[in-house]
């Protein structure tokens, strides 16, 4: 997958996770947490999606790379450059 | 062999398994009971629908809520507001003797009245409220504060305190007279911070929505299928035995049994007496009315009074039910959609405190003699309360703590379950986990919340 393509993917499962949210005008600099309504167990629901939909593990560890679309995309890019997009 | 064996096909133990099937996990729920619903079930008499437990759904947000623990799980359980079809009470009171605040989904009614009953508490009742603990920030040592020294250090006037702790012990307080501080604080947010709701379905709704989600995810719900024993082997649970002798093995278990009566179920011998099971147990008269409540001049959601200005918590010490204090619902009171208009007919049902060993003790005459006697007893008491509707009764039914342990097995028929918790949901056995109203929430939501999140924490993040 390409990094636009990641992104379409969190975008999806953005939705999936919290669907009254309007994720037209997400920054993708700025962390989720300022700009959505996320607890711990939706951030934790990104993670299990990943591994549900894509295969891909991230370590507890690396959670902190998570927090906004930019580092998000750029931390899973290498982790999932061989998956085909949908 | 399951990734993840669930005891309980309550709201908790159908949410858990939820959790885990959505994730992709070979999961199934045992139920011993022939119907769904554990604490909070249904039935059909005579062609009547009744629900057991839910007299309301508190933790009440509207549509968009993006806070608090009905948001929370709708998002966890991938549901729209609308699945669980909740409309909001009316509104509610406290009643005590020529005393009474009403409160709705709004605090600011809570507030007013307050104001107007306690002009000198007003401030003080604002700073409860400030130093209320958010859902999230509870920890241990909140939950071994007491309720009673946090009120009596906020507020001056014994009355409010009691009226206050009138609601609050009795929607969700397993300890008798006094309760726990971070308990206090879930149930004040839930009751009158968020508020009430009910499904003009009723509880059967939500219960039949969690079902279908969950065989929908590939979930197993196995009825008529009781555990007779969770095996452990050096430490770890590695399955069950069914009442039937059929064995299931399975990674985890997770049982909203209840705490004690999960340890009982156990292979070793670990000292189950060393943990105190609920004394608080129920009895409630239901009425059935040719008129709806409010033709007699009863507009209220839900009434809780008692009749003195002390609030008595406990077991009845020397009767089969202590009827000084009780919780009128009636399910009419709602705001339900104009297209459902109202239910088929009037209802009033009526909880009081009754005490499980002398119920228990009766043989089948005796019971239901003691049933009778009471059933006029706890109307006799509430109607001190609301209008008079005993000329309109045209059924009845009635459930004591008798039933309530036939049908869900909780010891002492403890509706609240035992005094202390176990929030992190963790046992002495590995790979052994509690939910459900030992872990700590109560309510239909909050068992939903209850399971979702020891799913989280116990089944999911550990695979």
């Amino acid at each position: 997958m390409t990094p636009v393509e990641i992104r379409a993917a969190i975008i999806d499962i953005l939705e999936t996770i919290a669907p009254d949210e309007d994720l037209s005008n997400l920054d993708d600099a700025k962390e989720f947490r300022d700009q959505m309504e996320l607890d711990s167990m939706d951030f934790l629901d990104i993670v299990m999606e990943l591994r549900k939909r894509y295969r891909v593990q991230v370590p507890e560890e690396d959670y902190e790379n998570l927090v906004s679309m930019a580092s998000t995309v750029s931390y899973l890019e290498p982790k999932m450059a061989d998956i085909p997009a949908e | 062999m399951y990734d993840s064996i669930i005891i309980g096909a309550g709201m908790s133990g159908l949410a858990a398994g939820i959790r885990a099937a959505y994730y992709d996990q070979k999961v199934c729920v045992l139920e011993r009971h022939y119907t769904i619903g554990g604490l909070n079930s249904f039935y059909r008499l005579r062609g009547r629908n009744y629900d057991v437990g839910l007299h309301a759904v508190t933790n009440f947000t509207p549509p968009g809520a993006k806070k608090g623990p009905f948001a929370r799980l709708l998002r966890q359980l991938r549901m729209k507001w609308d699945d669980f079809g909740l409309s909001p009470q009316l509104m509610s009171s406290i009643s005590f003797p020529g005393i009474e605040l009403q409160f709705d989904n709004n605090i600011d009614l809570l507030r007013s009245e307050v104001a107007r009953e306690f002009p000198t508490q007003i401030d003080n009742f604002d700073r409860l409220i400030e130093s209320l603990v958010d859902y999230d920030d509870l920890e241990q040592k909140h939950f071994e504060t007491s309720t009673r020294e946090r009120l009596e250090e906020l507020l001056s006037d014994p009355l409010l305190i009691e009226m206050i702790l009138c609601p609050i012990m009795w929607y969700g307080n397993p300890r008798e007279r006094d309760m726990d501080w971070g308990q206090f604080c879930i149930m004040f947010r839930s009751l009158f911070l968020e508020g009430f709701a009910r499904p003009f379905d009723g509880v059967r709704l939500i219960l039949k929505k969690l079902v279908r989600k969950f065989r929908d995810l590939g979930g197993e719900l196995k009825l008529r299928t009781g555990v007779s024993k969770i095996k452990v082997e050096n430490g770890r649970a590695i399955g069950v035995v069914l009442d039937s002798g059929e064995e299931l093995t399975g990674s985890n278990i997770l049982s909203s049994a209840g705490a004690v009566e999960t340890f009982k179920l156990c292979e070793t011998n670990q000292d189950v007496h060393a943990h105190t099971t609920g004394q608080l147990s129920f009895v409630e008269a239901i009425s059935t009315l040719d008129k709806y409540p409010r033709e007699l001049g009863h507009d209220k959601t839900i009434v809780f009074f008692n009749d003195s200005d002390k609030f008595h918590w406990e077991r009845p010490l020397d009767d089969y039910c202590d009827v000084r204090t009780g919780v009128v619902c009636t399910p009419n009171n709602y705001c339900y959609d104009e297209k459902d208009g109202d239910l088929p007919d009037g209802i009033m049902r009526v909880t009081a405190l009754a005490d499980y060993e002398r119920w228990r003790e009766l043989d089948k005459d005796c019971y239901q003699r003691e049933k009778d006697k009471w059933f006029e007893q706890v109307q006799a008491s509430a109607t001190r309360f609301v209008p008079d509707y005993r000329p309109h009764v045209i059924d009845t039914d009635m459930f004591t703590p008798h039933t309530i342990h036939r049908f869900t097995w909780h010891e002492n028929g403890a509706v609240y379950g035992a005094t202390r918790k176990w929030l992190d949901g963790t046992t002495a056995i590995k790979n052994l986990f509690l939910c459900g109203t030992d872990q700590g929430f109560v309510g239909i939501i909050g068992s939903i919340v209850s399971g979702i999140s020891m799913a989280n924490q116990h089944l999911l993040a550990r695979s």
